[in-house]
């Protein structure tokens, strides 16, 4: 072998190094939280939280019971609209605008902020129109268009070669994984951009588990994907960023590599490997 | 001792685990510092005996190594740990290794005696000696460094090589003289260098465990550096 071969094969160093710990590349914002505080009734539940949530990444939230992460999520969709006794200050900026703003129309801000929960909640319909329900309540009837857009919503959540022959079946009698996966499908029928998560493995198996976590990994390449999540495994598993809250206060973000392996605040570390406050 | 940083985990199976890996370490690092004390003394003097000793409990020292592997592997499969813990896992993996060289070096030194004894080599061995404490206290440093989780004296332990290399070139230079001036002395005078030179990597191992060790505690990698970037990484 000659000089100039040994050149024309050298390892590439910058794909080798692959330096998630100190990326240099600011990611865009897709959602910015000012200043946001939340009350429930006199109860502070959320204290000036700052944060900014990168585009097409998935960031997770963790915390223990009652730090506020799910609080924080259901802002964003603004769904504590419907709890009684809330108040909201402060801001969270949707592309550079204010959802709390008077002229959003909240079910508009619904179609594109989606959200799945804990347990899968599918309604007692058919498959088919489980998907299709986002699209007809907008007035879509359209049977090419709704097959269309059910198909791809179905295959986008990896369940289409499942359930492409027994469309027309009850979604109740499904298995729970399936079921979580159906819910996806159907927030990504209307296209949303953003997906929030609220613990959306915890009630499924482990395989299940498995087969979510990859398909979190999928739809960022379309999605903001905010998750909240108990299992910190979970969390360091499927996020790209990683938020820790404790007690209503945002502790620390930062990327998952970086605060999995070296956080900055003592509170994450012990909260991340298992150690009394 | 600050066993802050391993204890307190919910789970005290976790707290006894990491602490018992802490123990095996420092176990083995002990071991190891009584090989070299061992193998130098042999050397010196001549004691036969001593040497196959040495060379026989080299096993222990390569036993232990794999059965903290062995832990290390299984506590990351059950626990997946993170933070401070994850990287004390690595690092000990790392360290462990390093002590296994360090071993490896001992019996080394062990072999030389055994082939120098009998044949008056004539050289003279308090240099050598000399070289032997400072490399043993170096990795009495890092260990004692390790076992507090502190890495305050990093930066003095790391110096110190440079006081190791220097005594290395100058008996290195000695015993060149001696090989010119009788070829005759050549088989035994390079029985002599090959002894101090595994004296020298000694020091050089015991900077890695520094290294590894800075790792652990701040996060930070201070491989491939000079002292004064060290220096200044560990004041950070």
């Amino acid at each position: 072998m000659t000089a100039q071969e040994v050149r024309t094969h050298a390892i590439d160093m910058n794909s080798f190094i692959n330096n998630r710990l100190n990326s240099e590349e600011l990611d865009e914002i897709c959602i910015k939280v000012e200043n946001l505080n939340l009350f429930y009734a006199d109860k502070q539940a959320l204290h000036n939280i700052n944060m900014d949530i990168p585009k097409k990444k998935v960031t997770a939230y963790i915390g223990p019971s009652g730090c506020g992460k799910s609080t924080l999520l259901r802002c964003i969709n603004r769904m504590n609209d419907l709890v009684d006794n809330v108040t909201i200050e402060g801001k969270i900026l949707l592309d550079n605008e204010n959802i709390f703003d008077k002229s959003v129309n909240v079910a508009a801000l619904r179609r594109r902020v989606g959200m799945v929960f804990q347990k899968p909640n599918p309604f007692p319909k058919s498959i088919f129109e489980n998907v299709a329900y986002g699209l007809r309540i907008q007035g879509i009837n359209d049977k090419r268009i709704l097959a269309e857009t059910v198909e791809n919503a179905l295959r986008g959540a990896a369940l289409w070669d499942e359930m492409k022959d027994r469309l027309n079946d009850n979604a109740l009698g499904i298995s729970g994984g399936q079921q979580q996966r159906l819910v996806i499908a159907r927030a990504i029928a209307i296209e949303p951009e953003v997906l929030l998560l609220d613990e959306p493995a915890s009630a499924l198996d482990p395989i299940s588990t498995l087969k979510i976590e990859e398909l979190i990994n999928e739809l960022k390449e379309k999605y903001t994907i905010v998750i909240v999540t108990h299992n910190m495994q979970q969390a360091a598993r499927v996020s790209d960023y990683t938020a820790f809250m404790y007690l209503g206060d945002l502790i620390e973000m930062g990327t998952t590599s970086e605060l999995f392996t070296n956080p900055r605040k003592k509170q994450t570390e012990d909260y991340i490997t298992g150690r009394y406050g | 001792m600050d066993n802050s940083k391993i204890g307190h985990h919910i789970s005290v199976q976790f707290d006894k685990d990491l602490e018992d890996i802490r123990n095996k370490v420092l176990t083995m690092g002990g071991l190891v510092e009584r090989q070299i004390e061992l193998a130098v003394e042999a050397f010196t003097t001549g004691d036969m005996e001593m040497a196959e000793l040495v060379i026989k409990q080299d096993n222990q020292v390569d036993a232990m190594e794999m059965a903290i592997d062995m832990e290390c592997t299984q506590i990351m499969a059950l626990r997946q740990p993170t933070a401070f813990d994850l990287r004390l896992l690595i690092s000990v993996i790392k360290i462990i290794h390093e002590i296994e060289r360090i071993g490896d070096k001992a019996e080394r030194i062990a072999e030389m005696a055994i082939r120098l004894a009998g044949n008056e080599s004539g050289f003279p061995y308090y240099e050598l000696e000399h070289m032997a404490e400072l490399v043993k206290g170096m990795l009495h440093d890092a260990l004692d460094s390790f076992a507090r989780i502190a890495i305050e004296n990093v930066a003095t332990i790391t110096e110190k090589d440079n006081n190791v290399d220097r005594e290395y070139d100058n008996i290195l230079r000695q015993l060149i003289t001696r090989m010119m001036e009788d070829p005759r002395n050549i088989t035994r005078t390079l029985d002599v260098l090959w002894t101090v030179r595994a004296l020298e990597r000694i020091g050089d191992h015991a900077c890695y465990i520094c290294e590894h060790l800075v790792y652990m505690v701040k996060g930070e990698d201070v491989r491939h550096l000079t002292q004064h970037e060290l220096e200044e990484k560990v004041k950070m």
